[in-house]
């Protein structure tokens, strides 16, 4: 291969580095306004009056809008379409945008916020998801399984209770991870305009156009094919620009009302309140084991706080049960799991969509377990990772799996064997794994057609445009879209041109989400490219008298394998086909495996392969002071294939950064104004300065390993590498402070407050932890009963049939400790 | 709507009459009105350093300044770090080691650490760390940065010469203030 694996400037390098990369911010039109959201200063409230005559009457005003413009609600999930871009009857978090100003500039558009009279009638509010299970009255929203539980779920994968009674230990612990955001630089902006034959054009940093392309024909009420969505390339995502926001519904209609472009850029404020990011989670974990290592059963249950709105949240939900068993081989288990609704912000996707909660959760446990069996961590892994080729107990096919050499090679790296429980007081060392999706085996919007579709046009010049709806988020995707057009086709990759992320113009990728850009637009990729080859083969096989077979593709030309001399340039190649066949254009798509789970929930957790990573993270603890310093961090990450290196490298690394700032210092939390302040329910910290994240001072250096063994289902064997990587640190430190001195803290982030309380608890003969004293005893519905594979099941509940026909799910009860 | 003032100032080595509302910060009038949408905003606070950008040999938040403090000043941003139609070698380190990812923070990375190879041509990595320390970027985890600022060090035959170093530059480089 000439391209595939070698270290290369990535295409879009000189762009970035130039300062000429377009954001959606740096798109300014003729005639352009602007627009500023009069958010909600209530948490809970009914919206009695909007009155925004006097703003309208404000100079430099051209158009207010209010909920009444927008009666169509939309939502990313289908079963959650509970957001309107501005409240038509009801706020339900501080933030919630109510009304918006669009003016000749920012500073009239603010200035006229001020001058729209709202009248909010309150209503209770709820902070904590406890207060959400104690009180189904007032409902936040009219939907969801009952109350204010808004997806509550139960699914069991063989008898779990037999599991616990076979092993010669149960353990049982409970965790809390606190939630926190994706903090992208650059705030997200949009502009829509009406493009010269009248049809809406919008321009917006989204991790997902073809989403937000939906629901913009569902809320304005538009053909969508008179509707463009143009993702600019995101500056920063992480998951917080995944689901279709207010601010490009409101400009869109403003700018189909006024014909004019606008604009709105949120400040940073507004970033924190429009969030989508982590769960916070508290999950309890029982797990029962052999005296050597082996898990005979396990049981998982979540409490999401899922803040105001669905966002993902349904899916967030299976996803904090869907991925123990891919890492760990897991003979029975029991997921239970229940998102609320609370009056704050909605969470939704941040890299690793509800997988890193319990993965922080189950890390920690097997490190008690090991401790407890006097089995090395790192031998205990080893002794239970999941094989390749298997279905799991939850009906998730597992491809290749390179988690045993990942663990090998942290181990050797870090010296493990050397230092774990050997370091002096106050440093140590701590091991965990993960597992992550390649993709997500099914669309948010269930059918049969391909989730990435690249289109290609070869010119006669010898350059080829690639066209692909995938979006630039920074993890590299156009230049994986153009190295394995390159690759293929033996050309340079600046030969190539990237256009993507345009609904009218490139075939639709489903978005970036879900680690699937590389693996499903890739073998797209490749699939378009070598229609284009067998073309140009053909024609160059007559030209030449050589069987198309024996024709290489490289360096620019088309040549003969046995005498390389006997060729043409590529560009002669295009015309020799242009010539024989006409205009030379392919398609490729890619559509995943079929997954093999068919019970309801079944639709989360399957991904045509699955990357494994393990972390040794190395910490000083001062137990004066309870700082925590991480010095090193060694990292394996089972890529598949590495198709730029150094790209490979940044995601690996910057997974382990952000993981770091949840595992020390990032937190989204609220504190309540006082009552004559509206109890209101405020960020606690909705600035950069505040919101603590890690500098360039506070990395570690970090020794990257890339295991590479090219999965067959992966293009050129590649799996992701966007998100699994983040999975193990967050443990890992904790995991870590326990070897350093000696107290466990069961929650995130891991804060020199909690450590001193910690080794408090200890210095008073209390158990020597910090985290969350118990879960609370919830009423789970039904539980779905699904046979794994090795006792005869075949994917299917064996009770679903009997509670279909029985209706919905009753009414659940739920009762908090 | 407010009346204007109107400066002149040297951008990237270009004299420039401007006029611009007094409110605006140098930040927004690079973007709104030089059309020099290199500079990024994260924060409008200084509290993320993309907006960084040379004014008179100083590097400094955008954000922070306003645009009447620039009269008759000189201001470097990211547009102004290539020249001769050739990339600083920051610009290629950065391009070549994976130091630009969303590429949103990297004009103020570029910036800050042009500010400090200026005035240290050969930093260590601590002092890297600590001159960019600023600048917030979420998607690297800061290595590649630093491994791009060095890389960028070990290059003196396209480091740009400074009017009073003498270089062993074989090439002709137009010295920069």
């Amino acid at each position: 291969m000439n391209i595939i694996g070698k270290p290369r400037r990535r295409v879009d390098a000189r762009a970035k580095v130039t300062g000429q990369t377009k954001f959606a911010d740096d798109i300014m039109l003729p005639r352009m306004l602007h627009c500023k959201l009069l958010r909600s200063s209530v948490p809970h409230a009914r919206v009695v009056r909007v009155d925004a005559s006097r703003a309208v009457a404000h100079p430099g005003v051209h158009l207010v809008l209010t909920g009444r413009d927008f009666p169509i609600p939309y939502g990313i999930l289908p079963v959650s379409q509970d957001e309107h871009a501005l409240a038509t009857d009801r706020v339900r978090f501080v933030g919630d945008p109510v009304a918006a100003v669009i003016a000749r500039d920012e500073l009239t558009a603010f200035e006229a916020l001020d001058l729209i009279d709202v009248e909010y009638e309150p209503l209770r509010t709820f902070a904590d998801p406890l207060e959400s299970l104690a009180h189904d009255e007032p409902r936040v929203h009219e939907y969801g399984d009952a109350g204010n539980i808004h997806k509550i779920v139960s699914l069991a994968f063989g008898d779990v209770d037999a599991a616990f009674a076979r092993a010669d230990h149960v353990f049982e612990d409970t965790f809390f991870y606190q939630g926190n955001t994706h903090l992208p630089i650059e705030q997200h902006a949009a502009v829509a305009a009406l493009d010269p034959d009248g049809k809406l054009v919008l321009w917006s940093s989204t991790q997902t156009p073809h989403y937000v392309h939906r629901a913009l024909a569902k809320t304005l009420a538009l053909p969508a094919a008179h509707i463009r969505v143009i993702a600019t390339p995101n500056g920063g995502g992480f998951g917080g620009k995944s689901d279709p926001f207010h601010h490009e519904v409101v400009v869109c209609k403003a700018a189909v009302l006024l014909d004019r472009p606008v604009k709105i850029c949120l400040n940073r404020e507004e970033v924190f309140y429009c969030h989508r990011g982590r769960h916070p989670v508290l999950m309890h974990f029982k797990t029962g084991v052999r005296n050597d290592g082996s898990i005979t059963g396990l049981q998982v249950r979540t409490l999401l706080d899922g803040g105001a709105y669905g966002s993902y949240g349904v899916a967030s939900t299976f996803y904090t049960g869907a991925l123990q068993t891919v890492t760990y081989q897991i003979p029975a288990y029991r997921f239970q799991g229940c998102r609320v609704f609370t009056n704050k912000p909605p969470c939704g996707p941040k890299r690793g969509h509800g997988t890193p909660q319990s993965r922080f959760g189950q890390e920690i446990q097997l490190d008690k377990i090991a401790e407890r069996l006097a089995i090395d961590p790192a031998d205990l892994r080893l002794r239970i990772v999941e094989q390749p080729d298997t279905l799991t107990a939850n009906y998730l096919r597992i491809g290749t799996i390179g988690l045993a050499e990942c663990i090998r090679r942290v181990t050797d790296a870090a010296d493990w064997r050397a230092r774990f429980r050997r370091l002096p007081m106050g440093q140590g060392v701590g091991l965990a794994c993960s597992s992550y999706l390649s993709g997500a085996g099914l669309p948010i919007y269930w059918n049969d057609m391909p989730h990435s579709g690249v289109q290609l046009k070869l010119d006669r010049s010898g350059g080829v445009t690639a066209f692909c709806g995938a979006t630039e988020i920074g993890q590299g995707s156009d230049d994986v879209l153009v190295g394995c057009v390159a690759e293929v086709l033996g050309i340079d990759p600046m030969d190539v041109r990237a256009v993507t992320g345009d609904t009218d113009l490139t075939p639709v990728d489903l978005g970036s989400y879900s680690s699937r850009v590389t693996l499903m637009m890739g073998n797209a990729a490749i699939q378009a490219a070598e229609r284009a080859r067998d073309r140009l083969a053909e024609a160059v096989s007559k030209k030449l008298g050589v069987p198309a077979e024996r024709l290489v593709f490289a360096e620019r030309r088309v040549f003969d394998a046995e005498h390389p001399d006997t060729g043409v340039a590529f560009s002669e190649a295009v015309c020799l086909a242009e010539a024989m066949f006409g205009t030379i254009g392919t398609t490729g798509s890619y559509t995943p495996p079929r997954s093999a789970a068919r019970f309801k929930g079944g639709g989360v957790g399957p991904s045509p392969t699955y990357s494994y990573s393990a972390a040794i993270v190395e910490v000083h603890v001062d137990a004066q002071t309870g700082w925590i310093d991480v010095p090193r961090v060694w990292i394996a990450h089972d890529i598949g294939r590495a198709l730029n290196p150094p790209l490979v490298r940044g995601q690996v690394e910057g997974s382990v950064y952000m993981a770091l700032g949840e595992a020390l210092m990032e937190e989204q939390t609220f504190r309540r104004l006082p009552p004559r302040l509206s109890n209101a329910l405020v960020h606690k910290y909705p600035s950069m300065l505040e919101y603590k994240s890690p500098t360039s001072l506070d990395m570690p250096e970090v020794f990257t390993e890339l295991v590479e063994h090219p999965d067959p289902r992966g293009p050129f064997g590649a799996k992701e590498v966007g998100q699994g990587p983040l999975l193990p640190v967050m443990p890992a430190v904790a995991n870590a402070v326990y070897d350093a001195i000696g107290v466990r803290i069961d929650e995130v982030p891991i804060t020199p407050d909690k450590i001193l309380k910690a080794l408090d608890a200890k210095a008073a003969g209390k158990p020597a932890r910090f985290g969350p004293s118990g879960f609370p005893d919830i009423a789970w519905p039904e539980t779905l009963q699904v046979p794994p594979p090795w006792e005869g099941g075949d994917g299917h509940a064996i009770n679903e049939r009997e509670r279909k026909s029985a209706g919905r799910t009753p009414a659940t009860k739920v009762v908090p400790s | 709507m407010t009346p204007h003032v109107h400066i002149r100032l040297t951008v990237n080595d270009e004299a420039i009459d401007v006029a611009f509302a007094p409110y605006k910060t140098l930040l927004e009038v690079l973007r709104e009105d030089l059309n020099l949408c290199g500079t990024k905003h994260g924060c409008e606070l200084g509290e993320c350093g993309a907006c960084a950008v040379i004014l008179d040999d100083q590097p400094v938040l955008s954000c922070l300044v306003l645009g009447v403090e620039c009269s008759e000043r000189r201001v470097t941003t990211v547009e102004g770090l290539a020249t001769d139609g050739r990339l600083h070698p920051l610009q290629q380190t950065f391009a070549d080691l994976g130091a630009a990812q969303c590429g949103y923070c990297t004009p103020g990375f570029l910036v800050m650490a042009k500010a400090l190879l200026d005035e240290h041509p050969h930093p260590t990595r601590d002092q890297i760390r600590e001159a960019l320390s600023g600048n917030l970027c979420r998607c690297t985890g800061y290595q590649q940065i630093f491994e791009a600022v060095e890389a960028a060090i070990v290059q003196p035959v396209t480091r740009p010469a400074r009017a009073t170093a003498s270089t062993a530059s074989a090439r002709p480089v137009k010295a920069r203030s």
